[in-house]
C-alpha cells in the first residue's frame, strides 16, 4: 500500500476545518458550508473506495500504516479489518448527511458548528482504525470535546447540566482505561494492538484490566446503570448533535468491546460473561419499560437506543459468529435508523419548537410524506423483517440462544416491548385527529429533508433484504477473532488442569 | 411463472402506493385488481399442474442471510400445500380487490387502500411459498404489518388505531414464541430449511433439553413454541383478543385478512410442520384442547354479540378452532379442507355483511336492522348461502369439511378425541344458532333503524355483488368437488405424499352412523328453533337472559379477557415504566451518581472555602494543633 488512504481519511476533515477557520469570510457562511460538504463527500467516496479495494476474505489487518512518534514507546499505527471498515463508512456517510442537514437546524455560529463536526469526524475515523492503544485513547477522548461543545453551545435550556453530566460520566470511565493502558505498557513493553494479540496478556491481570476498559466502554455504550447521561444529552443536543451521538459516538464503545475487551482479554471476557449478560438484559427490559412512559420524543428514542445497545453488548459476548456479526450489523443498523429517527424528530421540532408528544397528533393529514418515512424508521426500530433492524436483532438472539436459552428468551421479550413503545409513539404523533391548531400550520418535508431521509430509508430497507454485502465483509475477521478467543481459552484451561 | 404470481401483487402495491396520486384513483384500482387477478389465474394453473401432473418446484431467488453456519435463501416452494394456499390467497384477494372498488368508492384514500391490499397479498404469498422458517417468519410479520395498516386504515379513528396496535402487539407475543421456536430449530438441527429439518427429525426425536432446571423433549418444545406463534396469528384462545377488535378496519379487509387468509396462517404452519408434529403426541393433544376450547368459547361469545362484524369475527375464531383440533387429531388434510371451504363461505359472509353495512350507511348493530330482506334480495340470498355453508347444512361445502373434522376426532379413539368430538358437535349447534340469529335479526322481523327510512334501502352495486356470486358458487360446490382431492379418495390417494407427513396412515374407517347423521340433523333443527326464539317468541330468550344475568354478562363481555389483560399487562407495564424512570433513574442512579458526586464536591469546596478565612490567628491556631498532633504521635511511638 503506497498511498496512505487511512491517514488521508483521518486528516482530511481537519484540513477542511483549518480552511474554514482561516477562511477570510467570517460573515459568509456559504463558503464554510461548501467546504465541509466537499470534504465530507470526498471522505465518503474515499471510504467507499476503501471498501471496494478491501479484501473480504482476509482476516488480517489491511492498509496498515506505521510511523514512529515517540521512539520505542508510541507509534502512530493505523489499519483496518472487516470489523472496523463498516464503522468508517458509517461515520463518513452519517457525517456527510449531517453536513447537508446542518443549515436548517443551527441558526447561529454555523462556522464553528461545522468546525466541530469536521473535527469530530477526524476523531471518530481515528478511533475505528487505530492499532495502537495510546493513539486509540487519544482519538477516543478527543472525540468527546467537540460533542461536549455541541451540546454546551448549541443545546437547549438545560444544556450546561447535560454537557456536564455527559462529560463527568464519560471522563470518569476513561480515566480508568488510561491507567489500564499504562499498566499494559509496563507489563508487555508495547501498546501495539497486533503485537498484543500475539503476545497475549497475563491471565492473572486480565480481570482487572478488563474491568478498567469495561468501565469506559460501558459508560459510552451506555449500559445500565450508567445510562442516565444519554437521555439528557440527547434532549439538550441540537438535532445534528443527537444524530452524531446516537449514530457514531455510541458505536465507539461497541467497537471497543469487540476489538479490545474480547481481543485483548479473552479469559477475562469469558469470566465476565454473566455480568455483561445481566446488565444487557436489564438494559433491554428496563429501558424499554422506561421508553414506554416517555412524554418527550427525543427521550423516548434515547431510551430505545439504550435498549438496542443492550442487544449489541449481549451479542458480542456470546462469542459466536452470529452473535458478533449480528452485533456489528445491529450497530450499523442502529446508526442508520436512530440517526433517521432523530432527524425525524428534528424536522417537526424545527416547525413546532416542542418535543412533547402530546402536542402532536394527526400530523399525517398535513405531512403525508413525513408519515411514510417516519413509519419506515419506526418499523426498522421495532425490528420488522425486511429492515436492517431485524437482521441485527435476529442474529444476536440466534447467537445468544446457542449459548444461553434463558438469556435469549428474556431478551426476546424486549422485542415485544420495542414494538409497543415505537408504535405507541407513532400513533400519538402521526395518527388521530388534529387537536393542536399549531399542527395545521405544519408543512411537509422540503427537498433536502426528503433527500436525506429517503436515502436513509432506502439503505435500511436495501440491507434488510440483502444484508450479504455487510455480513460477508465482517465474517472473515469475526471468524479470526473467535479463533483467537477460543485458542486463548483452550491454552488457559489446559495450563490450569 | 411462479415469480409472476408472487411479484405481480408487489408491483401493483408499489404502483398504487407510491404513484397513486399520479395515476389516479380508478387506474390504481384497475391495476391492482388486474395484477392480482392475473396472479390468481396463474395460481389456478399451477394448482392444476400440481394436482394433475404432480408438479413441484423449489426456486431459489437470492441469498438472504449468511452468517456462520446459518444460510437462508429467498425462495419459492411449490408443492401441494403451497399450491392450495396460492389458490385460496390469490383468488379471495382478487375477489376482495374488485369488491373494494365498489365498497371504498367514497373514501378519499383509495390508492393507499388498494396498495395495502396488494402488499398484503404479496406478504401472504411469500409466507406460503417459503422453503424455510425464516422466510416464513418474514411473511408472517409482513402480513401482520399489512393487517396493522389496514385495521388502522381510518387513522383518525382512535378506536381503529388502538385496535391496530393491539393486533400487532398480540401477534408479537405469538411471534415471540415463534422466534424462539426458530432459534431452537436452528440450535438442534443447524439449519432452518424445511427439508433439512424434516429429514433429521427422527435423529433427534428422543433428545432432551434442560431449561430452567426442567428437562424437555426437544421435539415437544419446538412444537410448543411454534404453536404459540400459530395461536397468535390464528387468534386462538388467550391470544384471540385482537381479532374482534380488528373489525375496526374496512370490511373487505376483514374478509380477506381476518377470515380467509392471514388468520389461517397458523393452521398452515402446523400442517407444514406435520413431519415434526407427528413426533409430538403431547403437543398434538395440547393443540386439540386449545382448538376445541377456542371453538366453544368463541361460539358462546358470538351468541350474544350485537355487532354484525364481531359476530362473524367470533365465528371465524371458532372455525379456526375446528381447524386446529383437526390438526391435533392428526387429520392435517381435513384441516386444510376446512381452511379451503371456510375461505369461501366466510369471505362471502363478511362481504355480504359489508354489503348490508353499506346499505345501512355504516350501521353495524343488528338491533338497528331488520325486515329488509325484500329490499336487499341479492345480499339476502347470498348471506343465506354463506350461513348454510358455514353451519354445515347438508351438501354445502361446510358440511363436508366440518363433519369430517368431527368424524376424525371420534376416530382418533382416545379421550381427547372423544371430548373434541362432542364439543365439536355442540359447537356446531351453537354456530347454527348464532348464525341464524344474525340472519333473522338483520333481515327479518321489524325494521328498527331510526336514522333512515326503509324505502331508502338500496341494493349494493354490481361491482360488489359479482364477487359475492363467485364466492357463493365456491361455498356451495367447494366441498363436494374437492372432497376426493383433500381426502385422498380414488385417484388422489397419493396427493398429500409430498407435503404432509402421516406417521400412521389415515384411517379409512367410518364412525358409527349416529355420529355421521347427528350433526346435520341438529344443525337443520336449529333453523326453525332459532326462528322461533329470535323472531316468534322473543320473550322466551329475554326470560333466559334475565334469569341468568351473570352468565349473560360473562358472555357479553367476552369472558372478561380484555379487562384481565388490561390489568395484567398494560397497566403493570405502564407502572413499571414510570417506576423505573422516576424512582430508579431519577431518585437512585442520578441522585447518588452524577448529581450526588457534584454536590459532594460542592459541599467540600464550600468547606474548603470557609477554611481560607484570611485571619492569621486562625491559621496559627490550626498550625498549633497540627504541631501538637505530630508531637503526640512521635512521643507515643
Amino acid at each position: 500500500m503506497n498511498f496512505p488512504l487511512l491517514s488521508s481519511l483521518i486528516i482530511l476533515p481537519t484540513i477542511g476545518a483549518i480552511f474554514i477557520l482561516f477562511g477570510r469570510s467570517s460573515t459568509n457562511y456559504n463558503s464554510a458550508k461548501y467546504i465541509s460538504l466537499f470534504i465530507t463527500f470526498t471522505n465518503f467516496v474515499l471510504s467507499l473506495y476503501l471498501w471496494y479495494t478491501f479484501d473480504k476474505t482476509n482476516s488480517d489487518f489491511q492498509f496498515v500504516e506505521e510511523r514512529i512518534w515517540l521512539e520505542g514507546f508510541i507509534n502512530y499505527k493505523v489499519g483496518i479489518d472487516g470489523i472496523s471498515i463498516l464503522f468508517i463508512i458509517l461515520t463518513t456517510f452519517i457525517t456527510f448527511l449531517c453536513v447537508i442537514s446542518v443549515n436548517s437546524t443551527v441558526q447561529n455560529r454555523l462556522k464553528d458548528f461545522l468546525l466541530a463536526i469536521l473535527f469530530m469526524e477526524t476523531m471518530m475515523i481515528g478511533v475505528f482504525c487505530s492499532l495502537d492503544l495510546v493513539i486509540f485513547y487519544l482519538f477516543f477522548e478527543a472525540g468527546l470535546i467537540p460533542m461536549f461543545l455541541i451540546i454546551g453551545i448549541w443545546g437547549g435550556q438545560r444544556r450546561v447540566y447535560s454537557a456536564f453530566k455527559f462529560f463527568l460520566y464519560t471522563l470518569l470511565g476513561s480515566v480508568l482505561m488510561l491507567v489500564a493502558i499504562i499498566s499494559i505498557y509496563w507489563m508487555t513493553g508495547t501498546t501495539d494492538v497486533i503485537e498484543l494479540y500475539q503476545i497475549g496478556i497475563d491471565p492473572r491481570y486480565q480481570n482487572l484490566l478488563w474491568l478498567a476498559f469495561f468501565s469506559s466502554f460501558a459508560v459510552k455504550t451506555p449500559m445500565w446503570p450508567v445510562h442516565t447521561w444519554l437521555p439528557d444529552a440527547h434532549v439538550e443536543a441540537p438535532t445534528v448533535g443527537s444524530v452524531l451521538l446516537a449514530a457514531i459516538l455510541l458505536k465507539m464503545a461497541g467497537y471497543g468491546f469487540i476489538r479490545f475487551s474480547v481481543g485483548l482479554f479473552p479469559i477475562a471476557s469469558e469470566y465476565f460473561v454473566p455480568l455483561v449478560f445481566g446488565l444487557s438484559l436489564i438494559a433491554i427490559l428496563y429501558t424499554s419499560f422506561v421508553a414506554l412512559m416517555q412524554e418527550d420524543m427525543k427521550k423516548l428514542i434515547a431510551y430505545s437506543s439504550v435498549a438496542h445497545m443492550g442487544f449489541v453488548t449481549m451479542g458480542i459476548f456470546t462469542m459466536t459468529s452470529q452473535g458478533i456479526e449480528g452485533s456489528i450489523f445491529q450497530m450499523i443498523s442502529h446508526g442508520i435508523i436512530s440517526a433517521a429517527l432523530f432527524l425525524c424528530v428534528g424536522v417537526v421540532y424545527e416547525r413546532m419548537h416542542t418535543r412533547e408528544i402530546n402536542k402532536y397528533g394527526g400530523i399525517i393529514s398535513v405531512m403525508p410524506r413525513y408519515a411514510v418515512v417516519f413509519m419506515v424508521f419506526t418499523l426498522g426500530a421495532l425490528g420488522l423483517p425486511g429492515t436492517t433492524g431485524f437482521i441485527g436483532e435476529f442474529l444476536i438472539l440466534l447467537g445468544t440462544f446457542k449459548v444461553n436459552f434463558l438469556v435469549a428468551t428474556i431478551a426476546s421479550i424486549g422485542v415485544i416491548l420495542g414494538a409497543a413503545y415505537m408504535l405507541w409513539l407513532y400513533r400519538r404523533v402521526v395518527f388521530g385527529e388534529i387537536k393542536n391548531p399549531e399542527v395545521n400550520k405544519l408543512t411537509d418535508l422540503n427537498r433536502s429533508e426528503m433527500l436525506i431521509l429517503s436515502t436513509l430509508a432506502f439503505v435500511s430497507i436495501l440491507f434488510g433484504f440483502y444484508p450479504d454485502p455487510l455480513i460477508s465483509t465482517t465474517s472473515a475477521s469475526v471468524e479470526g477473532l473467535i479463533e483467537l478467543f477460543t485458542t486463548n481459552i483452550k491454552i488457559y484451561t489446559a495450563s490450569n488442569l | 411463472m411462479e415469480k409472476l404470481i408472487i411479484f405481480l401483487p408487489l408491483l401493483a402495491a408499489i404502483i398504487s402506493g407510491f404513484f397513486g396520486k399520479i395515476v389516479g384513483n380508478k387506474p390504481s384500482q384497475l391495476i391492482t385488481s388486474l395484477f392480482v387477478s392475473i396472479s390468481a389465474l396463474l395460481s389456478i394453473y399451477v394448482f392444476y399442474n400440481v394436482t394433475i401432473f404432480d408438479y413441484s418446484n423449489n426456486i431459489v431467488i437470492a441469498k438472504w442471510i449468511t452468517s456462520g453456519d446459518l444460510d437462508v435463501n429467498w425462495s419459492i416452494k411449490i408443492d401441494q400445500l403451497s399450491a392450495i394456499m396460492l389458490v385460496v390467497v390469490t383468488l379471495v384477494s382478487a375477489i376482495v380487490h374488485v369488491y373494494s372498488i365498489g365498497y371504498m368508492s367514497h373514501d378519499p384514500h383509495q390508492p393507499r387502500f388498494m396498495s395495502y391490499l396488494s402488499l398484503f397479498t404479496f406478504a401472504m404469498l411469500v409466507l406460503v411459498t417459503s422453503d424455510n422458517f425464516l422466510q416464513l417468519f418474514f411473511g408472517w410479520e409482513g402480513v401482520g404489518l399489512c393487517s396493522y395498516f389496514l385495521i388502522g386504515f381510518w387513522f383518525k379513528k382512535s378506536t381503529a388505531n388502538a385496535a391496530a396496535i393491539k393486533a400487532f402487539l398480540v401477534n408479537r407475543v405469538g411471534d415471540f414464541g415463534f422466534a424462539l421456536g426458530i432459534f431452537l430449530v436452528f440450535y438442534i438441527f443447524g439449519t432452518v430449511n424445511y427439508e433439512d429439518v424434516f429429514n433429521q427429525v427422527t435423529i433427534y426425536k428422543d433428545d432432551n433439553l434442560k431449561f430452567l432446571g426442567l428437562e424437555f423433549n426437544v421435539i415437544n418444545l419446538i412444537c410448543f413454541l411454534l404453536f404459540i406463534g400459530a395461536m397468535g396469528k390464528s387468534a386462538q384462545i388467550f391470544l384471540h383478543t385482537w381479532l374482534p377488535d380488528a373489525m375496526e378496519g374496512p370490511t373487505p379487509v376483514s374478509a380477506l385478512i381476518h377470515a380467509a387468509t392471514m388468520v389461517t396462517a397458523g393452521v398452515f404452519l402446523v400442517v407444514r410442520c406435520s413431519p415434526i408434529y407427528e413426533f409430538s403426541p403431547l403437543i398434538l393433544n395440547f393443540i386439540t384442547v386449545i382448538g376445541m376450547f377456542t371453538a366453544l368459547f368463541a361460539a358462546s361469545v358470538a351468541l350474544v354479540q350485537n355487532d354484525i362484524k364481531k359476530i362473524i369475527a367470533y365465528s371465524t375464531c371458532s372455525q379456526l378452532g375446528y381447524m386446529f383440533f383437526a390438526t391435533g387429531v392428526g387429520a392435517y388434510n381435513v384441516a386444510m379442507f376446512h381452511l379451503f371451504t371456510h375461505a369461501f363461505f366466510k369471505a362471502l359472509l363478511f362481504l355480504g355483511a359489508g354489503s348490508v353495512i353499506h346499505s345501512f350507511n355504516d350501521e353495524q348493530d343488528i338491533n338497528k336492522m331488520g325486515g329488509v330482506f325484500k329490499h336487499l334480495p341479492y345480499t339476502y340470498t347470498l348471506m343465506i348461502i354463506g350461513t348454510l355453508a358455514l353451519t354445515g347444512f347438508p351438501f354445502l361445502s361446510g358440511f363436508y369439511s366440518k363433519d369430517l373434522i368431527i368424524e376424525f376426532a371420534y376416530l382418533k379413539g382416545n379421550t381427547v378425541g372423544f371430548y373434541a368430538c362432542s364439543i365439536g358437535i355442540f359447537t356446531a349447534v351453537l354456530t347454527s344458532i348464532y348464525s341464524w340469529r344474525l340472519i333473522f335479526k338483520t333481515f327479518h322481523g321489524e325494521y328498527n333503524n331510526q336514522t333512515q327510512s326503509i324505502s331508502s334501502m338500496h341494493e349494493s352495486p354490481a361491482v360488489m355483488l359479482a364477487p359475492l356470486i363467485i364466492l357463493a358458487f365456491g361455498s356451495i360446490l367447494a366441498g363436494f368437488v374437492f372432497k376426493d382431492l383433500f381426502m385422498g379418495y380414488g385417484s388422489f390417494s397419493n396427493f398429500w405424499e409430498g407435503s404432509i407427513f402421516f406417521l400412521e396412515p389415515l384411517t379409512k374407517e367410518h364412525p358409527p352412523a349416529y355420529i355421521i347423521y347427528l350433526t346435520p340433523i341438529l344443525v337443520t333443527i336449529s333453523i326453525p328453533f332459532s326462528y322461533y326464539i329470535f323472531l316468534k317468541n322473543k320473550s322466551f330468550i329475554e326470560g333466559i337472559v334475565n334469569s341468568n344475568k351473570p352468565i349473560y354478562l360473562f358472555l357479553k363481555n367476552k369472558w372478561y379477557f380484555d379487562e384481565l389483560y388490561e390489568v395484567l399487562f398494560v397497566r403493570s407495564s405502564k407502572f413499571l415504566g414510570k417506576y423505573f424512570w422516576k424512582k430508579i433513574d431519577g431518585l437512585v442512579i442520578d441522585r447518588f451518581g452524577p448529581d450526588g458526586l457534584s454536590s459532594l464536591f460542592k459541599y467540600f469546596s464550600i468547606k474548603a472555602i470557609k477554611f481560607q478565612s484570611g485571619f492569621i490567628y486562625q491559621y496559627a491556631f490550626v498550625m498549633l494543633i497540627g504541631f501538637s498532633l505530630i508531637l503526640t504521635i512521635i512521643i507515643v511511638k
